[in-house]
């Protein structure tokens, strides 16, 4: 858990941020840092915004007309919501794993290497050793190093789901977004997803979506209460969860609400 | 148990299950004795005529024995080959645009509505206007311009099948390849598009199989043609044509050949749909 006094670097700092689905509006003036290689986690009932504000981050939202964010969300110092930004450059910098497994229809290998070639021109040694890599880094290698041929999609759920987090950390991003990666996975898979979160946060910045409250408590450095669209508390997830400043926070935690 | 059991109610319900069950069996059985029915009459007729001849032989000149159907055939499949090389990327890729790039906007509104014209347009409609565009403006009937009115007729099939397979691809696949920061052709074409893969395939093979029995587009277009020829500028014989010519001809020959080639079109769509339906199992059980 963080000390409060130490100076932390933020990956993220977004500032006043609206978010529109046509008219609704999804995100009400939401502002909050999200700290270099920690982790900070999105919690809250359904519909609260959480995963609305994940897909800002890499502007996944840009794929669907109608919907539009303003306010400030500075990444390093640029405001991606900015025109003219290369949303495509954005996404290798801020990878995201989403709550279903998605293989793509390829096999093992070609899943990792799908998102590398599209940046890097690596010789065949060089993809192997990447694809190596990737899936050490996602404690996948040992289960499929014999058959880096076989199709993404012959995997069990749990496997795939490292399969997708080998293949977001394979380009070499700096942040990662996981929304709600555990919710299709089985109590073992979501153990093991849970340690990598712990391993890959010495070399990411973090952000997770989540409807685990326990997953929040045992991964974060960081929580974010969120409520209707509304940021309502923010701050070290020790502090939330124990000392939570807000009586919203403490219901929803301690389960009289929600 | 039911506590306000009606048994009348009951009665009823299964009396109306069991007529209705009883209509769709006739019906059914309507359906499947015409099928059968034309299978069997095309088989007492074709299997007569389905000698190594047919596949040796051109077609007779009136009046003269024996004969096949060699310069038809490959005419047939020259034809249906070239439009197939048309009409497969043109369809697949406009299929691309429908559900990857245009979506709700009014040109792909416009190009769906415009497909679904062509879909169901008479054949022979195709025909004549490319009788107008290629034929009457060159001179002369020509296999290219028989190609060119199978692909009219090919591309909007292919090209619907290959969007509402697109469209069955879940947006999750899609947002996961865009997270990597992939470009949208690259997320279209190495993603979705593999991921629909044999419903395309089954698209195109129907299309095939669309095309390889039409006649009206290829009477003002390839024509016919009594010798073998595999120059697709001039006029070009093909099985559907030489089938309508000779099946109401006075020759006992002409008459013979006609059911063969008739019976070798049915195999062929026959062989095709039942290769449409195995990709297209495969793609459920993927």
């Amino acid at each position: 858990m963080p000390e409060t006094n130490i100076e932390l670097k933020n990956a993220i700092e977004v500032r006043n941020l609206d978010f529109y689905y046509g008219k609704f509006r999804g995100l009400k003036d939401v502002s909050m840092n999200i700290a270099e290689r920690k982790v900070t986690a999105f919690i809250g009932p359904s519909g609260c915004g959480k995963s609305t504000l994940l897909r800002t981050l890499n502007r996944m939202y840009s794929l669907y007309p109608g919907q539009r964010a303003e306010g400030q969300i500075n990444f390093y110092g640029t405001n991606i919501l900015e025109k003219n930004q290369d949303l495509n450059l954005l996404r290798a910098r801020i990878g995201m794993v989403f709550q279903k497994p998605t293989p793509f229809p390829m096999t093992i290998y070609e899943n990792i290497a799908f998102g590398v070639r599209l940046y890097e021109n690596l010789s065949k040694t060089d993809m192997d050793e990447r694809v190596e890599w990737a899936l050490t880094k996602a404690a996948l290698w040992n289960e499929v190093k014999d058959k880096l041929g076989q199709n993404g999609l012959s995997l069990s759920g749990g496997q795939q789901q490292r399969l997708c987090i080998a293949r977001s950390v394979a380009v070499k991003p700096s942040v990662l977004l996981l929304d709600e990666p555990t919710s299709a996975l089985d109590p073992i898979s979501t153990g093991k997803v849970e340690e990598l979160i712990n391993e890959l946060k010495h070399d990411y910045t973090i952000a997770i979506v989540t409807h685990n409250m326990q997953q929040a408590a045992r991964c974060s450095d960081f929580t974010a209460y969120m409520y209707i669209g509304e940021l309502i508390e923010f701050g070290a997830t020790e502090q939330i969860f124990f000392k939570p400043k807000r009586t919203e926070t403490e219901d929803y935690i301690t389960g009289r609400f929600g | 148990m039911l506590t306000n059991f009606n048994q009348q109610l009951y009665n009823r319900r299964r009396r109306a299950n069991a007529q209705g069950l009883i209509l769709s069996m006739v019906a059914m059985g309507l359906g499947l004795a015409v099928l059968l029915w034309i299978l069997f009459v095309l088989l007492s007729n074709g299997l007569a005529a389905l000698d190594w001849n047919m596949f040796t032989k051109d077609t007779p000149a009136p009046g003269s024995e024996g004969g096949g159907l060699r310069n038809a055939i490959v005419g047939s499949l020259m034809m249906v080959g070239l439009s197939v090389l048309v009409s497969t990327p043109v369809g697949i890729l406009a299929g691309i645009y429908l559900t990857e790039y245009g979506d709700q906007s009014k040109t792909a509104e416009l190009t769906r509505f415009v497909t679904d014209i062509m879909l169901s347009a008479p054949s022979i409609v195709l025909g004549l206007f490319v009788y107008a565009i290629a034929v009457a403006t060159v001179g002369n009937f020509s296999g290219y311009a028989g190609s060119l009115a199978l692909s009219l007729i090919a591309i909007p099939v292919v090209m619907r099948t290959t969007e509402n397979m697109l469209r069955l691809v879940p947006s999750s696949l899609r947002e996961a390849a865009f997270a990597l920061g992939a470009p949208r052709w690259k997320v279209s074409t190495m993603v979705t598009l593999r991921a629909a893969k044999s419903g395309v395939i089954t698209g195109l093979l129907l299309a095939v199989a669309r095309i390889s029995g039409e006649t009206a587009p290829l009477l003002f277009t390839a024509l016919n043609n009594q010798f073998f020829s595999t120059d697709m500028g001039k006029p070009m014989a093909n099985l559907p044509v030489v089938i309508f010519q000779f099946a109401m001809s006075p020759y006992d020959n002409w008459i013979r050949l006609a059911w063969g080639g008739a019976l070798l079109i049915t195999m062929a769509v026959l062989v095709l749909n039942i290769l449409a339906r195995v990709f297209f199992r495969e793609k459920i059980s993927a």
